[in-house]
């Protein structure tokens, strides 16, 4: 099993009214609610975290894209990972990663995730969303019903880009570049590993499957709700004659660690119940515009995870709902191996995101909750998939003598440094 | 009226509602379709030869992915024309129809005969922010569209006994669709720089607005005026922006005194 720490850095001052005041954390939130000086705390707290999740023993630390939101305070991941690239020197950077029906041109994200790969040495995970519609539609003015066309575009300019040797001329729909030559190129061959972070659109599987890469199933409803989903996509696996590795697929919980189960009550629940009473308050029709979902997905009956009938969900939320339904697993070392367990294994999963930091969590319960898990319960998870020990396929390959800046400060002693040969 | 179906030579499939003699009319619907109960169309064929076509993504009508653009919408109609073969029809168009309409007339102004823009969409200005039709939960969109919203929504479900969860799917998977294609046009602005081109518009052309027109309030006629200077602007009170099926005698009475004159 691969664990990467992920941290969505949401907003922990939306007030307690924020529900009733405001229809939305995403798209029109009152920009005043963000405070900029608190913001400078906000966000060196949490990229101390990400530190701090190498430093405990995490394979990957992991950001993502939104925008003009009270949920996640990421606009641009790359900027978070390129911070993280300069203090890390072990965790894969997993950017999961850029919208890239949003970039105009999308080879920007080409030369960014390769200068990414090349300033950590190797170790970047580089996924490709779609973008939630909030994100991609309502923020970046994308039009629905071609979106999925832009975004398979953007895609093949992408994967072109870092493939080929020579320059090239690109005469896409979306997309005309005369000259596509990417400087820098990434150091993974052929490519970093490519993660597709999929809500519930049944074309991404095909996608997934057509170039070997990792699907990445980003819920918050825990893997009770998940599991129809994923075995949809196994039996998708099955039937395209893809091997069963359990790496395929990627899939995004919500954990809480404590000494007992009550002690995971007592520090975490406030904190998870901000998450998903105020951090997802979407107001639905920016979750779901007509053209957004293929007709194939809306027929097939995936629901959105953001959807009005998932908003129902959220309604006078409890903490014992939020345990029971495996929103949250949370509880002693041995309670949230057991379900972890049951999780991966039910799901068939390699690779697990971990969200220890929920909502208004106070930095030292993250790291309490992130202490434990890595000590008590990691440990003890890492051996589930013996007979994919050694499938790294959807994992990073750095450079072995990469350098660890993080452990020195440049000073005189460099200064009669030559370049490498 | 009687439906039609008519295949454009560039592939799409469109029902076309055809009724009644003289000449030839064509009226294009809004982003909501062709509404179940349009007597207004009936009126207009008592002294016209009327087709209203579907627009592909509406209804029966099929080929929504070979449209992509305002181009690719405003040569379909033409397409459509031909495929109809009619001779310089009149054109009237609905909102998003009455864009398509007015972009025809630019691209072709000797192709047509009168125009009629019926709340028409496609100016955008600052000022006057257009609410988003794509964000809308559904109870919103009656209130916007009609004067007497109850009335509205009974016209918008055409029927539909929507506490009937399959027959709810059924709407809602048809509303996706045909707002999916909407957008290609109208998301997430709806101005695809007609304004430009208006100088080329030589038809004669009216201009009708319902007073209370809460979606494209009717300080958008002006502008419109303004770009058209040749054309007539007419009011009409107690309707909001679904004018012709909120108010079918007189919007009929101001399209036909308009072509009559």
């Amino acid at each position: 099993m691969k664990f990467t720490w992920f941290n969505l850095m949401p907003w922990p001052y939306l007030p307690d009214d924020f529900r009733e005041k405001h229809r939305s954390v995403w798209v029109d939130i009152p920009n005043t609610l963000y405070d900029p000086q608190k913001g400078h705390h906000v966000y060196h707290t949490y990229l101390d975290q990400l530190e701090y999740a190498e430093s405990l023993g995490f394979d990957g630390i992991g950001c993502n894209e939104h925008h003009q939101n009270g949920y996640g305070l990421m606009p641009s991941p790359n900027l978070i990972a390129a911070t993280l690239s300069r203090r890390t020197s072990r965790a894969a950077l997993c950017v999961i990663g850029n919208s890239i029906a949003g970039y105009n041109p999308p080879i920007r994200v080409a030369e960014e995730f390769a200068m990414l790969d090349v300033i950590s040495g190797g170790r970047l995970i580089a996924g490709f969303p779609v973008g939630t519609s909030m994100d991609t539609n309502f923020c970046y003015g994308q039009i629905p019903a071609l979106t999925r066309d832009k975004y398979r575009e953007a895609h093949e300019l992408i994967m072109k880009a870092w493939a080929s040797e020579e320059p090239f001329a690109f005469d896409g729909k979306y997309n005309q570049l005369r000259w596509v030559n990417c400087w820098p190129k990434p150091i993974q061959k052929p490519h970093p590993p490519i993660y597709i972070p999929g809500g519930g659109s049944i074309e991404t599987w095909d996608f997934c499957l057509d170039h070997d890469y990792n699907y990445s199933y980003l819920s918050f409803f825990g893997y009770l709700r998940g599991k129809s989903l994923l075995d949809g996509y196994w039996e998708r696996v099955a039937k395209r004659g893809k091997d069963e590795s359990p790496y395929r697929a990627a899939f995004a919980q919500i954990i809480c660690v404590a000494d007992t189960d009550e002690e995971a009550e007592r520090l975490y629940a406030e904190h998870c119940l901000y998450f998903f009473n105020r951090c997802l308050h979407i107001f639905p029709p920016f979750a779901d515009p007509p053209g957004y979902r293929t007709m194939a997905t809306v027929k097939y009956g995936a629901l959105s995870q953001l959807t009005q009938a998932r908003q129902k969900i959220l309604e006078n939320l409890t903490w014992k709902q939020l345990i029971e339904e495996r929103f949250v697993i949370a509880g002693s070392p041995e309670t949230v191996r057991q379900q972890l367990e049951e999780c991966i294994k039910g799901l068939h999963i390699g690779h697990l995101f971990c969200l220890f930091h929920n909502g208004n969590m106070p930095d030292w319960k993250t790291r309490h909750s992130s202490k434990l898990f890595a000590e008590k319960v990691m440990p003890r998870l890492r051996d589930l998939w013996p007979d994919w020990k050694h499938d790294e396929r959807w994992w990073m390959h750095p450079m072995d003598d990469r350098l660890r800046p993080e452990e020195r400060r440049p000073g005189v002693e460099k200064a009669r440094e030559e370049w490498p040969r | 009226m009687k439906w039609q179906s008519v295949e454009t030579r560039k592939g799409t499939r469109c029902r076309v509602l055809e009724g009644g003699s003289g000449a030839p009319l064509v009226f294009f619907h809004s982003a909501g379709g062709l509404l179940r109960d349009n007597p207004f169309l009936e009126q207009l064929a008592q002294r016209h030869h009327v087709f209203a076509p579907e627009w592909p993504g509406y209804g029966d009508s099929t080929g929504e992915e070979l449209l992509e653009d305002m181009l690719d919408f405003a040569l379909h109609g033409w397409d459509l024309v031909d495929a109809l073969g009619l001779r310089r029809p009149h054109l009237v168009g609905h909102s998003m129809g009455g864009m398509i309409a007015a972009e025809m007339a630019c691209l072709a102004p000797r192709d047509l005969d009168k125009l009629v823009l019926v709340a028409p969409a496609g100016l955008w200005f600052d000022e006057l922010p257009i609410p988003d039709i794509f964000a809308l939960l559904p109870f919103q969109l009656a209130e916007l569209l009609f004067h007497d919203p109850q009335k509205g929504q009974a016209l918008l479900t055409g029927g539909a006994d929507l506490s009937d969860i399959e027959a709810l799917k059924d709407f809602y998977l048809a509303s996706q669709r045909r707002l999916a294609m909407a957008g290609k046009i109208l998301f997430p602005i709806p101005n695809r720089r007609l304004s430009k081109r208006l100088y080329r518009l030589a038809a004669k052309t009216l201009i009708v607005w319902g007073a209370a027109d809460r979606l494209i309030v009717p300080a958008y006629a002006a502008r419109w005026q303004a770009l058209i200077p040749t054309a007539r602007v007419q009011t009409i009170e107690d309707a909001s922006h679904m004018l012709p099926y909120e108010r079918p005698d007189a919007f009929v009475a101001a399209v036909q005194e308009f072509l009559a004159s």
